[in-house]
Formats: C-alpha cells, sequence, structure tokens
C-alpha cells in the first residue's frame, strides 16, 4: 500500500486480487492490482496454477508418446500445438512429410484457428456484457469440434498428427463436411460484426483500451493478433512458411490503433483469411494420395502389411516398444498458433526419448504485457484487457 | 552428446557470423549449424555485450527475443547450456545465441536492458534450473510455489519429483 495524491488530499491505495477464481481471467489467473480508487496504478499477473510439468513428462515419453502431451497445453489449438511439434521432430529426422498430408494440416490448423478465435469472441464478449454473442460463437464453433471428431476421433485432445504424417485417413465425405462450414460461417461472421463492430456500447468498452506501442510489443515479446494489431506484420507463416504455407494465397491483417478494438478487428479479419486458406486447402487435396511419409522404423507400418510381411512387423514392434532415435541435435520450430508464435525447441541425444522439450507458449509471453496495456486505466478495462491479450492458462502455466 | 562438434566451415562463413566476428573476435566462441539454423556460442563475459551489438547493429536488428530456454548436460561439465533465441523482424532472420556455464557457478548476467521480455524468462529458467540472473530486478519463482524445494528441469530430478 502507498499513499497517493488525489485532489481532496493524500489517500491510500487499495491492493484488491483479481483471481485465481475468476470468470473472465480466462482459466486460474491471479492479478494483484493496486488501485487508486477505480485506477490501476500497479498490476501484478501471478501464474502457476496449473503447471503440470508437461516440459518435464516429455523428457520420459518417447517421441511420438509425447505428442499427446502437446494437446493439453493449449485447449483451444490442440492441432497447432500437434503440428510444433511433429514439424520439430521431422525437422531434426530431415523427414520430409506427403504433400497431401500437408494440404490436410494446414486445413486443420486453420479450422482450429477459428475454433480458438469464435471461442475467444464470445468469452471476450461475454465479458463485456454481450451474452448473445457467445451462444453463437459456440453453436459455430460446436460445427468445427464435430469436424474434429469426425476426422480423429476426439472433439479436442486430438493427436492427429504424427510424426511423419498424420495418424489415419480421413473419414470420406469429410471435405463435404468442410464445404458446409466453410459456406456458413461468412455469414455468421456478419451477423457477428452486425452485433458488435458499430455497437456503442462495445466500441466504449473496446476503443482506446489497453493501447501499446509497436515499439513496447516488440520489446516486450508480444506476437501474434495483438503485435499485429499495433501495426507490425510479423507471422510466421509469412516469414517462415512451414507445412507448404508458400503456396497459399492470404493477407497478414494489420492495425495501427492497437488497442482493444484493433485487436478485435484483427482476429475477425484474419478469420476470414483462414477461410481463405481451408477453400484453397480444399481445392489442393486429391481425393487419393499417402498420409504418412515413407519411413521405416519411424511411421508405423499399415495393418495390412503387418499381416503379411515379416519386416512390417518387425517395424511395428520396434517403433511401440522402443521408439525410434533421431540423431543428436536441436531444432527450434516456430508456428503461428492462433495465439501468435509458437516455438518448440527440441533436444535430441540420440536415444528415443527428447532429451528435453520446450515450448514457447504465446500466452506465457503475451501475457506479460498486461501490466503495460492496463496500468492507468479503469479496473473494468482490465477484463478487456485480459480478454484481448487471448491467453490460455494451461498454455501460459503448461 | 559426449563430444561436442566443432566450429562448422560453412556456417563460419554465414553473414552473422562475419559480422560478429569483425566487431569483436572473442563474442564468438564456436559456431554450429545443424538442420538449417545457426548457433552462436559465446562466452559468457561477452554474453551481455553480443546480446546489445545484435539487437542494435543495423545489419542485424534482433529486436525481438522468440525464448529463453536452458539445457542441462548433467553429470557433463559445463553443465548448463542456455539458448537465446532471436529474430529479426525488420531483417526477417532467426538465429540462437548460446551460452555454456558450468553446474557450480550458474550465474548469468540479465538480457533484460535488451529485451525487457527475458523477465519472465529468465525467472522461469532460474525457477526449473535453478541458474541466477545477475541484475534481474525480480527474480523468484514463476511457475512452482514459492516453497518449493528444487529445480524441476534439472537431470538429476526425478520426474515424480522428491517423495518422502
Amino acid at each position: 500500500m502507498t499513499t497517493v495524491e488525489t485532489a481532496a488530499g493524500p489517500a491510500q491505495t487499495m491492493v484488491l486480487n483479481m483471481g485465481p477464481q475468476h470468470p473472465s481471467t480466462h482459466g486460474v489467473l491471479r492479478v494483484v492490482l493496486e488501485l487508486d480508487g477505480e485506477t490501476v496504478i500497479k498490476a501484478r499477473p501471478e501464474i502457476g496454477y496449473l503447471h503440470t510439468g508437461i516440459e518435464k513428462s516429455c523428457e520420459a515419453l518417447t517421441y511420438s508418446q509425447a505428442i499427446t502431451l502437446t494437446d493439453r497445453i493449449d485447449y483451444l489449438a490442440p492441432l497447432s500445438n500437434n503440428l510444433g511439434y511433429c514439424l520439430a521432430v521431422e525437422k531434426l529426422l530431415g523427414l520430409e512429410v506427403p504433400k497431401r498430408a500437408q494440404y490436410i494440416r494446414v486445413l486443420l490448423t486453420e479450422m482450429t484457428r477459428l475454433n480458438s478465435h469464435l471461442v475467444w469472441l464470445g468469452t471476450h464478449a461475454m465479458d463485456l456484457g454481450a451474452t448473445s454473442v457467445m451462444l453463437y460463437c459456440f453453436r459455430e464453433r460446436e460445427e468445427i469440434l464435430k469436424l474434429f471428431e469426425m476426422v480423429s476421433g476426439q472433439r479436442m485432445m486430438t493427436s492427429y498428427f504424427r510424426i511423419g504424417g498424420l495418424a489415419l485417413e480421413p473419414p470420406p465425405g469429410w471435405l463435404d463436411r468442410v464445404r458446409w462450414i466453410v459456406d456458413m460461417l461468412p455469414s455468421r461472421i456478419e451477423e457477428y460484426e452486425a452485433l458488435l463492430t458499430r455497437n456503442r456500447i462495445w466500441l466504449m468498452r473496446t476503443q482506446g483500451i489497453g493501447a501499446i506501442s509497436p515499439e513496447d510489443a516488440i520489446a516486450l515479446g508480444v506476437s501474434g493478433p495483438s503485435l499485429r494489431a499495433a501495426g507490425v506484420a510479423y507471422d510466421v507463416r509469412k516469414f517462415f512458411p512451414y507445412s507448404s504455407y508458400e503456396e497459399f494465397d492470404f493477407d497478414v491483417p494489420t492495425r495501427t490503433e492497437s488497442d482493444c478494438y484493433a485487436r478485435y478487428l484483427v482476429r475477425l479479419a484474419e478469420m476470414r483469411e483462414s477461410l481463405k486458406i481451408v477453400r484453397q486447402a480444399m481445392g489442393k487435396i486429391t481425393p487419393e494420395g499417402p498420409i504418412k511419409a515413407d519411413a521405416p522404423g519411424i511411421v508405423p507400418p499399415q495393418r495390412e502389411k503387418m499381416k503379411t510381411e515379416m519386416e512390417a512387423l518387425i517395424y511395428h514392434f520396434k517403433i511401440f516398444t522402443e521408439g525410434f532415435s533421431p540423431p543428436a541435435g536441436e531444432v527450434y520450430q516456430r508456428v503461428e498458433s492462433p495465439r501468435g508464435e509458437s516455438g518448440y525447441f527440441v533436444v535430441s541425444d540420440g536415444s528415443p526419448k527428447p532429451y528435453r522439450v520446450k515450448v514457447r507458449a504465446p500466452s506465457f509471453v503475451n501475457l506479460q504485457a498486461l501490466p503495460k496495456l492496463s496500468e492507468g486505466g479503469l479496473v473494468a478495462d482490465m477484463i478487456a484487457c485480459i480478454g484481448t491479450i487471448d491467453i490460455v492458462l494451461g498454455e501460459v502455466d503448461r | 552428446m559426449t563430444d561436442k562438434p566443432s566450429t562448422d566451415q560453412k556456417a563460419d562463413q554465414h553473414p552473422i557470423v562475419q559480422l560478429l566476428r569483425a566487431w569483436d573476435e572473442r563474442a564468438v566462441a564456436e559456431v554450429l549449424e545443424f538442420r538449417g539454423e545457426l548457433t552462436i556460442v559465446t562466452p559468457r563475459e561477452h554474453l551481455l555485450r553480443a546480446a546489445e551489438y545484435l539487437q542494435a547493429e543495423p545489419g542485424l536488428l534482433f529486436g525481438f527475443l522468440s525464448d529463453i530456454s536452458a539445457v542441462d548436460r548433467f553429470p557433463i561439465e559445463p553443465r548448463f547450456e542456455v539458448n537465446y533465441h532471436l529474430l529479426s523482424i525488420p531483417l526477417r532472420q532467426a538465429m540462437r545465441m548460446r551460452v555454456w556455464i558450468s553446474g557450480q557457478d550458474p550465474v548469468l548476467p540479465s538480457v533484460i536492458p535488451v529485451w525487457p521480455t527475458a523477465n519472465w524468462h529468465e525467472r522461469e529458467v532460474f525457477d526449473l534450473f535453478g541458474i541466477q540472473f545477475e541484475g534481474h530486478p525480480d527474480l523468484h519463482r514463476i511457475l512452482m510455489p514459492d516453497d518449493w524445494e528444487g529445480h524441476p528441469l534439472r537431470k538429476d530430478y526425478p520426474v515424480e519429483g522428491y517423495r518422502a
């Protein structure tokens, strides 16, 4: 507690704990606020409540087994994390994934981005009092989750991308489902915009709130839509293309206002760009073709082959009893997750288990900018700030 | 890894390495390239200077620190390697800066003056590896509880933790 000068004379500040149990902190986040009336003087995020030691656990699993843990880092974007980890291990191995699998990966990670942005929009709008938007967003998100279930058998913890390709061939008719979603979503996004973009209350709650300069954003390591809303067009998909993103035609939406409203507009524009990428991917995915790299000893053999070929049976046994050993070395693989630059630093010592897996979680780094966004503002705007940096606490704490 | 690879001839010709060498020969102890990723090993005493140079030099502009990751090579000495993943947004380049430090004296200078984002990364490395950062304004645990014993990501720390 400190003493501050006010118009009515010296006054004491108040320390307020926001969270860890608070509906608008999107998980188990605690922010220690120092308040002068309703003005936030200092905000100090306290994290770690959801720390589960994922990085340590990875060291005790084989390369393939560790994929299941990457799902659990960010429950809104499991496929983006699957992709980052698989690409890192494939880079260690020097493994080339078939084009068809790469396109399916792109399609599904863009669907993940839509899924994540829909949940973000719904919860953020609800935080600021627009409850109906949440219901609409979750309705559309449900369709995307159904698609994930159709393809991988799981709604959330998909583990669908594997080292060297995909877990299994998508079922017949899945692209019709994708087409249905892609045709349905644009008009729904229009609906959200109709509810919010020129809504007076929405503008008052978001415009000019939580601004950060591009210099500060870069210095604090902010990435993703929050950085692009400050006018820096850094998108990993354009800077360091992976999984054939260089073949897709899409724009990187940016704004310069860098406030909560700008971050909202950037994410909405990103959803439209994602739809563009999904449409292109649908055209590129051939009805038939390989979904796994031709790498015996790394990619499990087909069931049919195991019944007729001795070699396939041996490989199968070896992969699932001891795993495979990439050469000693280390790689850092960046991917653009819905929240920003997600990085996987995987170190191999030549054994079948990763020596070290480090996850550069975009939420963790972006959350560090929260004091910068919110200090000097009002307590109520704190909610808007937490909402628009779009954190997933599971990813922050890992 | 038993033997550390020596400086790669091809990687040594990399423009980033050339610039660093021209600036100060002592800042580059070793250069490695693996799967197209450049790693420059810097001695601890030159870390902060090299960081300032990499961030400010107009030919490099590594203004974005993506990540700091430590690796424990226990029982090999020097025990810890700390990797700084750097990104130059204006020049679209990425590199890794690495420092080796011994287990007896796990102290590094903080790079917060150069990259403010290092604050939480260094706290995380301190929390999970027990590496100290000199000049850090607020160095305490970030993920584990304050009264936790040991540093979980060290290799001599059991996966299931210490149990009575």
